[in-house]
């Protein structure tokens, strides 16, 4: 036994290692299959499909018109230009309703105001309204409800033209 | 036959109960030790921990509380469904269709309702007294944790009716939530279940609601009251007196068991009465497209949503409870000259700055809620600068600074001891936090606006 002082790991301390280690891991496995259990789970056909709005025509420039099922305000532009809004305000969700005689967004919760782009009038919002993004491809306006899309302002560039035909 | 079957049922029953009671002083302490539930206790408590006036029976009083939530909800059990399309039917069927179904609910939910009152009180005893010092600063922190599982236990349960109410209630209740840095949006939908309150939402709610939550309140509950027997009772004094140093015992059984029986029935009647002549409220079935107009948050959570009005959200409705809950988790760790437990409020000083700061810290918070309303525009007081900082960084900091002000003020001013001064500044911000509870509550109308 010369070696005995060389050896830092005994073979108890090896076992204890050991079995700490599986401990570990069998204890991450169960944490990991507990978190996916829990995570949610989307129905398809559902909101957070892709809605068919309409032909391009179907929406006068500086029309706004609520799709009840897909929770967003298709909006088009004085430019023609289109804007797919969520409809829940981004103070604490309530539904915002469009009020056509102001030209507003009206949060009936915190009186957040918002224009007809989205963008803040009147706080406690902290951000414009959320966009879902929207194609045109052949005349046909189409809106993917997946993942509402945040911003800090109104650009030009976020409006969706039709493509000159 | 007859002197037969006595018998037997005689040999029955003294299987159940172990050891017959005779009432005699050796007879009652055994039966403290030998009862299942009355072993809660030790077998002798001080007398003059007895005293009504020292722990008003709040903790017994949640206990009890809890029995009766656990009763009523596995009786709802069998009339509730949980999904969107049969939740609120069930809730209306309940209502009208079972045989005191519509008692059994109001005495759910005045239940749930009393008992976040009553956890609280207990809660404000227990500091008042000086009564979370070592040993028992370790239940302080199991206390807060029940605390925590009966806001959580409500908050879920508010959304089960699946009325206007439940629904826009627990929106910005979740809203606010999603508010936290990084991980909001991902517990939002983690809770949630997708990407607005639907099927999932409710589901999710109702397992927390009905097992989950319940559990782990058994467990911690079981916790709590053991320390109480381990840690023992702390001892009322008077202001001048020093600590008793030899106390004397009354018997569990009956000095503590009766007055805990006599409570017990006064409660369960008079929750049952007010049950009979309060209904639960509920509103027309949830509507996702129409929030109603104000939409508010469970009453418990007006505080910070009235917070929410005047700063940024993150600040408003994170930051600012998370520092307190974790000063208020503390406080006995901090709370370190404390030679007052037993002594409401510490001392004679200590009552006047209790006094005081209460009456200030309602003073402070109306004028700042009405000049915020009315004059205060922060984000106009620095423009350019983001919302995060101009309205909430900026008036947070103002804030903490006037908290720690106001302890050093009294410290100096008044030659308040630390925990005194602890004292005075934890007053001044549960009257702060009562108003604007009250203001959220009473006074907010339409567009959340002033209302008087």
């Amino acid at each position: 036994m010369e070696n005995e002082n060389s050896t830092t790991v005994t073979r108890r301390d090896f076992l204890k290692m050991a079995w700490g280690t599986l401990g570990a891991v069998a204890l991450a496995e169960m944490g990991i299959a507990a978190f996916t259990f829990s995570l949610p789970r989307l129905d398809e056909g559902e909101f957070g499909a892709t809605f068919t709005c309409g032909a391009v025509d179907d929406f006068p420039p500086g029309s706004v018109t609520l799709f009840t099922q897909g929770r967003f305000y298709l909006v088009r532009l004085a430019g023609g230009g289109f804007l797919a809004l969520y409809r829940v305000c981004t103070h604490l969700g309530c539904a915002v309703p469009w009020d056509p005689v102001e030209g507003q967004f009206v949060c009936p919760c915190h009186a957040s105001a918002f224009d007809q782009t989205g963008a803040v009038l009147n706080p406690p919002a902290p951000r414009p309204l959320d966009l879902f993004p929207v194609t045109i491809t052949d005349g046909t306006v189409t809106v993917d409800t997946a993942r509402p899309v945040r911003r800090d302002h109104f650009l030009p560039e976020q409006a969706v033209y039709a493509e000159a035909s | 036959m007859t002197s037969n079957l006595t018998t037997n049922l005689k040999r029955f029953w003294r299987s159940v109960i172990r050891e017959p009671y005779t009432g005699d002083r050796r007879s009652r302490l055994r039966v403290v030790m030998n009862n299942l539930i009355l072993h809660i206790h030790p077998a002798q408590v001080p007398t003059r921990a007895l005293r009504f006036t020292y722990t008003w029976g709040l903790g017994g009083l949640s206990a009890l509380l809890v029995v009766l939530l656990a009763v009523t909800g596995s009786m709802l059990l069998f009339h509730y469904t949980p999904s969107p399309d049969a939740a609120y039917n069930s809730i209306l069927a309940l209502q009208t269709d079972v045989w005191f179904g519509a008692l059994v609910r109001n005495l759910h939910h005045w239940a749930g309702n009393l008992l976040l009152v009553v956890a609280f009180l207990h809660l404000l005893r227990v500091f008042f007294t000086g009564a979370f010092r070592p040993p028992r600063e370790f239940n302080w922190l199991l206390g807060i944790s029940l605390l925590l599982l009966v806001v959580v236990s409500n908050f879920t349960g508010y959304l089960l009716p699946w009325d206007q109410l439940a629904y826009w209630g627990i929106t910005v209740g979740i809203s606010i939530l999603s508010y936290i840095p990084v991980a909001g949006a991902w517990i939002s939908r983690l809770l949630l279940g997708g990407p607005e309150i639907g099927a999932a939402t409710l589901l999710n709610f109702y397992a927390l609601h009905i097992a989950v939550i319940p559990m782990a309140m058994l467990f911690i509950m079981s916790y709590h009251f053991w320390r109480v027997r381990k840690d023992g009772f702390s001892i009322p004094r008077t202001v001048a007196e020093p600590p008793v140093e030899r106390v004397e015992k009354s018997m569990t059984m009956t000095d503590l068991v009766r007055p805990e029986a006599v409570m017990a029935t006064v409660a369960i009647a008079a929750l049952t009465i007010w049950s009979m002549a309060v209904a639960a409220p509920l509103e027309p079935l949830a509507n996702p497209a129409v929030s109603p107009n104000p939409a508010k948050a469970p009453w418990y959570f007006m505080g910070i949503q009235e917070l929410l009005l005047h700063f940024h959200p993150l600040v408003g409705a994170i930051i600012l409870p998370a520092v307190v809950l974790f000063v208020l988790a503390a406080l006995p760790y901090l709370d370190t000259d404390m030679d007052a437990v037993g002594i409401y409020f510490r001392s004679r000083r200590g009552r006047w700055l209790s006094l005081f700061s209460f009456l200030w810290g309602v003073l402070i918070t109306l004028i700042y809620v009405i000049v915020d309303e009315f004059f205060l525009d922060w984000a106009a007081l620095f423009p350019g600068l983001p919302s995060l900082i101009a309205n909430g960084l900026v008036p947070f900091a103002l804030l903490w600074l006037g908290i720690i002000g106001y302890f050093e003020l009294t410290r100096r001013a008044t030659r308040a001891t630390r925990c005194e001064a602890i004292l005075a500044t934890f007053v001044l911000m549960l009257a702060g936090f009562i108003t604007l509870t009250v203001v959220g509550v009473f006074f907010r109308g339409p567009g959340m606006a002033l209302i008087y």
